[in-house]
């Protein structure tokens, strides 16, 4: 399909250049050279400018500031899922809002493919100083959950290395402490929500202020695994039904 | 001060537009003259859903990922939000009920099913103009949706444009009831256009200056305006000299509306949706014949020269070292864009426009232009709001409205700041 879209596309710039020059052969369908600039790669890479401003030209986002968040590696099924809650106000920033408005879901798949085939190493963000039962308290969180307050452990759905599952749940490893802490945040906010059940909301909601620190900097000073790629698909059975995952009906 | 004396007004225009129109509301419906059974017919259907494209009903009448024509979209104005009610045919929080005089009448003359006033945020001023059989279409189709039940939301305006008597004085001074009269002395297509653009099309609603109540002049039509509330500014439309649009030839007119770009420019911000859901469904016909009547606008006077009291040769050297650094690699140094990729900035209508509130907020937002059949994976513009100074971006703004052919205005740093921090709605 991608290799008939292009060369139809190179046939109308041919036919393109060929009525612009009244006739003047061009040689290997190359760009007329009208123009006082360099000629437009026809990449996506260059089509998504609006969206590599921010988080990278390789969706490496900013890991210093933890601003505008790493889309590299991340399951393509998931971060078109996010382009899809932005478009419709269940994920809420305005600036995101209004770049994917127009967007078709075609489109919208094709970018998020894009960010997740690239491969960037991750590197690591700055830590809060915690106390060691905290830092304990996040790791009973993320292996074990909390059965009294209805919490799953993490690994329950992000995978037993924590790197996500193929192809619509996210790793959790190698994220800066503030975009973790911050989306927890979010979901009990109600500025990040997705499809319904949405079991993050439910799971965000159940834990404690204390709780979120504490799991988000365990998870973001733990050591990277070597293979840092979601698991295949089918690798976890998740405890609670989610609308991302196709659940259409039940409570978490 | 200002919002004081705007609702002196207002009640003093309240009082007077009860006193003349007294005893004339409300007014019972006339007893159901359209068969029921008739609605079903499938190609009336068909045909309603195509002129419910043409008015961009779902546009307003949708919430964000909300179900279409279920309402909830809540439009901001001047004067309050306003929620856009459900038109599916539920029967209690929609349409069921209503028979097709009660459309009509709220259609035709702004009224609702017992006799009260509508807010004009319903374009009723535009959609008068539509004829009934067209607007029998759209009924036939909305009552054909399947119903969804979702209760309108609370009305969000403010003391005393909550008043809905009010409205009889806004109706008095910007409210001309009446179906579309054709021409006799032009064409067939020209007429049509006339017909789409002034009625379900409401070009004008946007494309138009407002005044302090939120009124449109009548005279010149499209001759461009700020939106209010949105912050945008729609150009004026006129393709003939001192016109938004000058030089664009009926085919770019079709080409914007059919695939979000042409040799001229790009749809974005407000426009990019109206092309999205609305004109990129039209058949040619129909474009063309809007483009013909676009055509006929007559010409503007020029624009009185503004000479600014700043020496702005440091601005415009900033806005060029920007301009070179940030922009040239898609726009060209010559402004003349891409053709197909990236729109010119030079003689682009959105760059001249007369408050510079496009360019700013372009500048600030990036984004895509809208994906259409015709265009279908769009090349995009960065935003530059974290990377560019409020100063910076006064400075290339003015840079790209001064050069070239392009002889608008100077931008502020002040303005950049206001625009800043507009929400995206």
């Amino acid at each position: 399909m991608k290799g008939l879209s292009v060369t139809w596309r190179r046939a109308r710039r041919a036919l393109g250049a060929w009525v612009l020059l009244a006739g003047v052969a061009l040689a290997g369908g190359t760009r007329a050279q009208e123009a006082p600039h360099p000629a437009i790669p026809d990449t996506l890479q260059q089509r998504i400018a609006a969206c590599t401003a921010c988080h990278g030209v390789h969706g490496e986002g900013t890991p210093e500031s933890g601003f505008f968040p790493r889309l590299a590696g991340k399951p393509a099924g998931y971060l078109a899922r996010q382009l899809k809650d932005f478009q419709d106000g269940l994920r809420k920033y305005g600036p995101m809002e209004y770049t994917v408005r127009q967007l078709s879901p075609a489109y919208m798949r094709e970018i998020a493919e894009y960010f997740s085939a690239q491969e960037v190493p991750y590197s690591r963000s700055p830590l809060p100083r915690l106390s060691a039962d905290a830092l304990k308290r996040g790791e009973e969180l993320v292996m074990h959950g909390d059965p009294v307050r209805k919490i799953p452990p993490c690994m329950a759905c992000h995978g037993s290395q924590l790197t996500g599952v193929q192809p619509d749940i996210p790793g959790l490893v190698g994220l800066p402490y503030d975009y973790i802490s911050s989306q927890l945040g979010s979901w009990r906010t109600h500025t990040r929500a997705t499809v319904a059940p949405d079991c993050m909301a439910e799971i965000a909601n159940r834990l404690g202020d204390s709780d979120i620190s504490a799991v988000s900097a365990w998870l973001a000073g733990r050591e990277l695994p070597a293979d840092m790629h979601a698991q295949p698909p089918g690798s976890v059975k998740p405890p609670l039904h989610c609308g991302v995952l196709g659940d259409k009906e039940g409570g978490a | 001060m200002k919002r004081v004396g705007l609702i002196v007004v207002v009640v003093l225009l309240a009082l007077g537009g009860w006193w003349l129109f007294r005893g004339t509301s409300p007014q019972p419906a006339s007893p159901a003259a359209v068969d029921v059974a008739a609605l079903k017919d499938p190609a009336l259907v068909a045909k309603g859903e195509y002129l419910a494209r043409v008015g961009d009903c779902a546009s307003c009448h949708t919430e964000q990922g909300g179900t279409r024509f279920a309402g909830g979209r809540v439009l901001p104005t001047p004067f309050g939000n306003i929620p856009a009610p459900n038109i599916t045919p539920d029967r209690e929080t929609g349409l069921g009920d209503w028979r097709f005089e009660d459309f009509w009448q709220a259609l035709h003359s702004g009224k609702g099913r017992h006799g009260e006033l509508l807010y004009p945020v319903f374009s009723y001023t535009s959609f008068t103009k539509v004829t009934r059989d067209d607007a029998l279409a759209i009924f036939a189709y909305l009552q054909s949706l399947a119903p969804v039940r979702q209760a309108a939301k609370p009305l969000g305006l403010e003391f005393p444009y909550s008043v809905r008597s009010s409205l009889n004085a806004w109706r008095a001074l910007y409210f001309q009831e009446g179906v579309y009269q054709p021409d006799p002395s032009k064409p067939v297509a020209w007429n049509r256009g006339a017909y789409l653009v002034q009625g379900l099309g409401h070009c004008n609603e946007c494309h138009a200056p407002r005044d302090s109540l939120g009124g449109s002049q009548s005279k010149p039509s499209l001759a461009g305006g700020q939106i209010p509330a949105q912050n945008w500014y729609a150009p004026d439309l006129s393709t003939q000299a001192n016109g938004g649009l000058a030089g664009w030839s009926e085919q770019d007119i079709v080409d914007l509306l059919k695939t979000g770009q042409s040799a001229r420019g790009a749809a974005f911000g407000p426009m990019a949706e109206v092309v999205a859901q609305s004109t990129q469904h039209l058949n040619d016909d129909d474009l063309h014949a809007i483009a013909t009547y676009l055509q006929s606008l007559p010409a503007r006077t020029p624009a009185a020269a503004e000479k600014s009291p700043l020496d702005t040769r440091p601005i415009l050297a900033q806005g060029a070292k920007v301009y070179a650094e940030r922009c040239a690699d898609c726009h060209g140094k010559d402004g003349n864009g891409v053709a197909g990729v990236y729109p010119p900035l030079n003689g682009n209508s959105s760059v001249n426009e007369p408050s510079g509130i496009n360019a700013m907020r372009v500048v600030l937002l990036g984004g895509f232009p809208p994906v259409t059949a015709g265009n279908p994976r769009p090349y995009s513009m960065p935003p530059f709001a974290q990377q560019l100074s409020d100063s910076d971006v006064a400075a290339v703004v003015t840079y790209i409205r001064q050069s070239w052919s392009n002889n608008a205005s100077l931008v502020q740093e002040r303005d950049v700041i206001k625009y800043r921090h507009t929400p995206i709605d």
